[in-house]
């Protein structure tokens, strides 16, 4: 830390600034594990208070639980984030390397054509993309979802790994070579492993999305056995009666799994962030 | 075992011609270094004989033996890198096993051969370190070690020392000597470095814009350099070049090496006023502003005072004067 960071009125400043900004983020998310406990008077009444011994009530996870499916609609999503994930970073790893290692005709070309998908938006295609799942059949399959998310991940991932990969040194690739390692030993062993923080920090801004996505799931995958945690959350909007209890204690649920993912990353996330600006 | 042979290689990135024609025979057992200006082409040459590069055209002959379709791990070479290139995740001594596990060599071979080496360039204690945890130094013998344990018919160095301190650099210099010495292996070593090309080489090869400017041994090169750019690139301080013209001479350019003149108080050659004096101890050079041959070094050995703004007359040793043309080639 540099003096100046230390003096009183700047330390209290910037933690001020901070402390607004965790509130400010934090709030919807304390509001709705707060209300997820408690009953639905309690919710009404006092929405902003935490829950008291008069308004506790488990009575939103009951019926989250009592409610058929509910661990099942974990699994699903569960599947669909980790293999999605797990696509994304390997095929764009490998995508990456391929246009920051060799030379080849069109490389340029090939990297702006795999970097478009970031500019446009998935779903301007989804009717094509259901007339597509219908015609090979795979309505209502987890592997459409994941074909679906896989697409709509590898452009960024590509994009900002193809950078981190032009910064390894040649020098290490080449002592490889010299060695006799094959090029996919190269790639795994030696280049993965040196970015690694790139690869979380892609992993993080793959799988939020992910998870909490709606749309497809609604679309492309909506019966009984493939249905999502967002999409299973749905189930207690009525059109005329809401079970806000349940729908609360649904959506605080959803939050741990992403939760475990993003601690798994978090330590290589941030340095990912931050990694070139300290040498 | 061990000679190469390279038989007009051009390489081009592109529209960028990098390599223009480079014919070139090594022998067995021999010191080859490539020296020149950074972007002349060094590192494109050495990775196109070990086959990191394809090259344009032309053919790389090692042991008589075309390798232009042979990966780099077949073609019996070793390499050590400016940057190390140490693997990160690997132990010292794994460092230096793994071309020898990828080739199949037995077990126990590889543990004499690491033994040897480590030995040879004192690495016993730092086996089982990982890279991060050593200095520049010992990443740098780990990684001649690694090249020494494949026992290669052809080492290539690639400015192994440019990422060391001075002091460490004439050690490791010192260690690449010997080590060429008592393994008696062909070696070739690529740096911008003309003292270093001048203490290690057998033979040296002057490289400038992707073309051989000349071959020959350092003492060649340093006694009739075929060329101004050689001249000026062998010695140091570098040579003065005088305008022919301004001294009434026929040729282009007269060369003049710093320690090949001399000054006198009184009378000389050229008349000038002395603009900076830099005293190394054991010789001092001075700067002098000359009427007729402008701003030349001239190198004293030992102590010699001289205060900015005296008078100073130098003479050059007709002898070791050079001539050249107005193409550059040296005149005869
Ligand atoms: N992969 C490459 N693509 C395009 N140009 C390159 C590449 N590698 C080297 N060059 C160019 O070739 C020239 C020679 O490079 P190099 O052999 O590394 O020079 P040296 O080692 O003598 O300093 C430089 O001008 C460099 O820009
Ligand atoms: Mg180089």
């Amino acid at each position: 830390m540099s003096t100046a960071t230390r003096s009183l009125p700047r330390t209290i400043g910037a933690h001020a600034i901070l402390i607004t900004y965790t509130v400010i983020a934090l709030f919807p998310v304390i509001l709705v594990v707060m209300n997820s406990f408690k009953s639905r008077a309690g919710i009404f009444g006092a929405p902003l208070t935490p829950p008291t011994p008069k308004t506790f009530d488990l009575i939103g996870y009951t019926t989250v639980f009592g409610q058929g499916d509910f661990f099942h609609y974990f699994q699903n999503s569960l599947v669909v984030t980790v293999l999605s994930l797990f696509f994304v970073l390997l095929f764009g790893a490998m995508a990456a390397f391929a246009l920051s290692e060799y030379r080849f005709r069109g490389n340029t070309l090939m990297g702006l054509y795999l970097a478009l998908g970031i500019m446009i938006p998935i779903r301007l295609g989804t009717v094509a993309i259901l007339q597509l799942m219908v015609a090979t059949g795979l309505v209502n399959t987890l592997a459409a979802l994941i074909l679906v998310y896989t697409a709509q991940g590898l452009p960024l991932a590509i994009f900002i790994l193809s950078e981190f990969m032009k910064q390894v040194s040649d020098d290490l690739k080449n002592a490889g070579r010299i060695d006799g390692l094959s090029e996919y030993t190269i790639f795994f062993r030696l280049v993965l492993p040196l970015v690694r923080p790139a690869m979380a920090t892609v992993a993080v801004f793959t799988m939020i999305p992910i998870w909490n996505d709606l749309w497809f799931p609604l679309i492309l995958a909506p019966s009984e056995q493939t249905k999502t945690v967002t999409l299973g959350a749905q189930l207690f909007l009525g059109q005329f009666v809401t079970n806000w209890n349940a729908i609360l204690a649904a959506l605080s649920l959803a939050i741990l799994p992403v939760l475990i993912l993003y601690v798994i990353f978090s330590r290589q996330l941030i340095r990912g962030i931050t990694s070139g600006a300290v040498k | 075992m061990g000679s190469l042979k390279i038989e007009n290689v051009k390489k081009a990135f592109g529209p960028v011609e990098v390599l223009k024609g480079i014919d070139l025979q090594v022998n067995d057992g021999e010191f080859v270094v490539f020296v020149g200006p950074s972007g002349c082409g060094k590192s494109t040459l050495l990775r196109v004989i070990a086959g990191l590069e394809d090259s344009t055209s032309g053919r790389v002959l090692i042991d008589g033996a075309d390798v232009s379709v042979t990966p780099p791990a077949k073609r019996g070479i070793a390499m050590v890198f400016q940057t190390y290139a140490l693997y990160p995740h690997l132990t010292v001594k794994n460092n230096m096993a793994l071309g020898l596990k990828q080739a199949g060599t037995p077990a126990a071979e590889i543990e004499r051969r690491i033994k040897i080496a480590s030995a040879m360039l004192s690495l016993e204690p730092y086996l089982e370190r990982r890279p991060a945890e050593l200095s520049g130094g010992q990443r740098q013998r780990v990684a001649i070690g690694r090249a020494v344990v494949r026992e290669p018919k052809l080492f290539l160095f690639d400015e192994p020392l440019s990422n060391l301190d001075a002091a460490l650099r004439v050690n490791t210099r010192l260690e690449i000597a010997q080590l060429h010495r008592r393994l008696k292996a062909t070696m070739i070593y690529v740096t911008h470095d003309q003292v270093e090309a001048m203490t290690l080489a057998d033979k040296i090869v002057v490289l400038n814009a992707g073309r051989i400017e000349q071959i020959g041994s350092p003492m060649e090169l340093y006694n009739a350099p075929a060329n101004e750019f050689v001249a000026g690139f062998i010695g140091s301080p570098k040579m003065n070049f005088i305008d022919g013209a301004r001294l009434g001479e026929t040729a282009k350019t007269i060369g003049v090496r710093p320690e090949h003149l001399t000054v006198d108080t009184k009378s000389g050659a050229w008349k000038g006023t002395v603009v900076h004096a830099e005293h190394l101890g054991a010789d001092t050079n001075l700067y002098l502003d000359c009427e007729k041959a402008g701003l030349i070094t001239v190198r004293i050995f030992g102590v010699y005072n001289a205060e900015p703004g005296a008078t100073l007359y130098a003479t050059p040793d007709a002898a070791k004067t050079y001539r050249f043309g107005a193409d550059g080639k040296v005149l005869r």
